[in-house]
């Protein structure tokens, strides 16, 4: 049993955003404009626990994206992975979730002896967080989102504990499953010395459309949604009231008296 | 076509708040369309759902009452609702963004290959499209966007639109039976752990939120007097969780949750983008911080510059005072 761990590059959280020509654009004052998206360092140092606690036979982590992707896909083997794919093909560009999803689809389904595929929630980009279910749909698996434990993983079945709207709800499926997991789960590790070493010496390889046999239902002419529309947020039309008093107790009660004035409380 | 369908959550027998949002933000796209309004209603003894989902607006009830269907399970309502929509072709079909809201839009699109929206927080009708806004890169801009096929699948985000009033309406719903037997169904719920009481940040129509300024897990102290005097739901910045301040289904902001109040007020929070992205469409925000250059004041309508140790409890006295606690 092999676990899968499918990440995204995507923008920094500290990214600062501009729409150029209808186009986004953003510049990270960090000077890291592009990272594995946070979501996914979960899903990553879930699947190597799955490894190393529960008997699976290697980590693979793939990504669909550019070449760029290649530098997220080492620091998933520099934490740990044994293998990493770039899925990428000029077929691909401007695929919708749906599309995506038939071509990891593919990717999931040519790696050998694979049972359980491993995703973040969601992508701080699109931050759709419909891939994960639409994967397990296109492959007859079971998905299982919003993990946050895995319980037991034995020969033929796995129960994980999901953080729902409603509570903490315990399930078992059957292998294989695709699994979303949220920040719960665990406490992603750094890359060893050694492992980023590693890292940088490895060749990635890369899976494109015709190794697949992906053939249609992908990239932007498949879309079905219009994303043509995109713009920069209203400004928040305020200039803040400083509530300035003697006193906290004056201070608090002139708030207090604005925030009923207001009707917000 | 068979116009607009509602996929209606619901628990011991009553409506959920987002099931109010998504009869409301329905009728008005089944309207806009000139299109019926049909609520879906799955789960077991749910007779008087349906008759709740009637006088909060829906013109027709589809629903499925099955012991199999008891606990919500994507793989016993996915395949149930992508058969009805495959044989009755509904124009639109939009759900709350809910955890089980959001398996099962993605579900549905997948298994109809339709196209899915999520997360919108404005509608509107252009023709025999729904045009949805939706924030991207984390609420750090907006799109409009729309599905080019049949059906629309869209979710909705929480507290983003106006419930559904209760009113007289009645109807007879149109039951029918589910897709998968239960020795079809490969997931077994084993156990459900309730979440704690206490008022969820993703409904709360009003939050408390503490940052890096409280200096620690004691510092929480006035942060959750305040939460609990004004009735409101108790938030957190990155920072604080990363601290192990404060677990981590507290945090507001990219990485944590999304929310929407009417008012969130901000205790020792710098405003940083990330938890900007959070909390920006909150109606009101009101800052409290001792530095008086923190970004958080470039979104709040009121603040206050000064030691949230000693702003806080006097707010608290003063609510408590006020609303006769």
């Amino acid at each position: 049993m092999k676990a899968v761990v499918c990440i995204k590059q995507t923008p920094s959280t500290t990214a600062v955003f501009a729409v150029d020509n209808g186009v986004a654009r953003w510049d990270d004052p960090g000077g890291k404009p592009v990272v594995l998206n946070p979501w996914d360092e979960y899903a990553v140092e879930e699947a190597i626990r799955l490894k190393e606690n529960h008997g699976a036979a290697e980590a693979v982590a793939i990504s669909m994206g550019d070449d760029s992707s290649a530098e997220q896909l080492k620091t998933c083997l520099a934490m740990g992975c044994g293998e990493a794919i770039l899925v990428a093909d000029a077929a691909f560009a401007g695929s919708d979730s749906l599309g995506t999803a038939r071509v990891l689809a593919a990717a999931i389904r040519k790696i050998d002896d694979a049972q359980i595929a491993v995703f973040g929630k969601q992508a701080i980009d699109g931050d759709t967080g419909q891939t994960p279910v639409q994967v397990a749909v296109k492959l007859g698996w079971t998905p299982l989102t919003f993990v946050s434990a895995i319980k037991e993983v034995t020969g033929s079945t796995i129960t994980v504990e999901r953080l729902i709207d409603e509570g903490k709800e315990t399930v078992t499926a059957p292998l294989p499953v695709v699994i979303s997991v949220v920040k719960e789960i665990n406490e992603p590790r750094y890359p060893s010395f050694m492992g980023i070493r590693k890292a940088n010496r490895a060749t990635i390889p890369v899976w494109a459309a015709a190794d697949l046999g992906v053939n249609g239902g992908v990239g932007a002419a498949a879309s079905q949604a219009d994303w043509s529309h995109i713009y920069p947020l209203p400004e928040r039309n305020t200039v803040v009231q400083l509530i300035e008093a003697d006193t906290p107790e004056e201070q608090a009660r002139v708030l207090v008296n604005k925030l009923f004035e207001e009707k917000v409380i | 076509m068979s116009g607009v369908w509602v996929f209606i959550e619901h628990q011991d027998g009553q409506l959920k708040a987002i099931s109010k949002e998504v009869l409301g933000a329905g009728r008005a796209v089944s309207d806009g369309l000139g299109a019926p309004l049909t609520a879906l209603v799955f789960g077991q003894n749910v007779v008087g759902v349906a008759a709740s989902a009637f006088a909060h607006g829906a013109d027709a009830v589809l629903g499925c009452d099955d012991a199999s269907l008891a606990r919500f399970r994507v793989e016993a309502v996915g395949p149930l609702l992508a058969g009805l929509a495959r044989a009755r072709a509904p124009q639109a079909l939009l759900l709350g963004g809910s955890t089980n809201g959001r398996d099962l839009a993605a579900w549905t699109a997948a298994e109809l290959d339709a196209g899915l929206v999520s997360d919108g927080i404005a509608l509107a009708v252009a023709g025999d499209r729904v045009k949805v806004t939706r924030p991207v890169y984390a609420g750090k801009l907006l799109s409009t966007v729309y599905v080019k096929s049949s059906p629309q699948i869209i979710t909705l985000r929480s507290r983003a639109f106006p419930a559904a009033a209760a009113g007289g309406k009645t109807g007879a719903a149109e039951w029918v039976a589910p897709a998968r037997s239960e020795a079809d169904i490969p997931t077994k719920i084993v156990g459900l752990e309730a979440k704690k009481a206490g008022v969820s940040l993703t409904d709360a129509n009003i939050i408390v939120s503490g940052g890096r300024g409280v200096g620690g897990p004691e510092g929480f102290a006035p942060v959750r007097e305040l939460a609990e005097v004004l009735g409101g739901a108790l938030g957190a910045s990155r920072a604080a969780v990363d601290a192990g301040w404060i677990p981590y289904d507290h945090q507001v902001g990219q990485t944590g949750k999304t929310v929407s109040p009417n008012l969130y007020i901000a205790c020792g929070i710098s405003g940083a983008i990330q938890h900007q992205a959070g909390m920006r469409t909150a109606k009101m925000i009101v800052a409290i911080n001792k530095d008086a250059d923190a970004p958080i004041f470039k979104l709040a309508q009121y603040g206050i510059v000064g030691d949230l140790f000693k702003i806080l409890p006097a707010l608290s006295a003063e609510f408590r005072q006020r609303l006769g606690k």
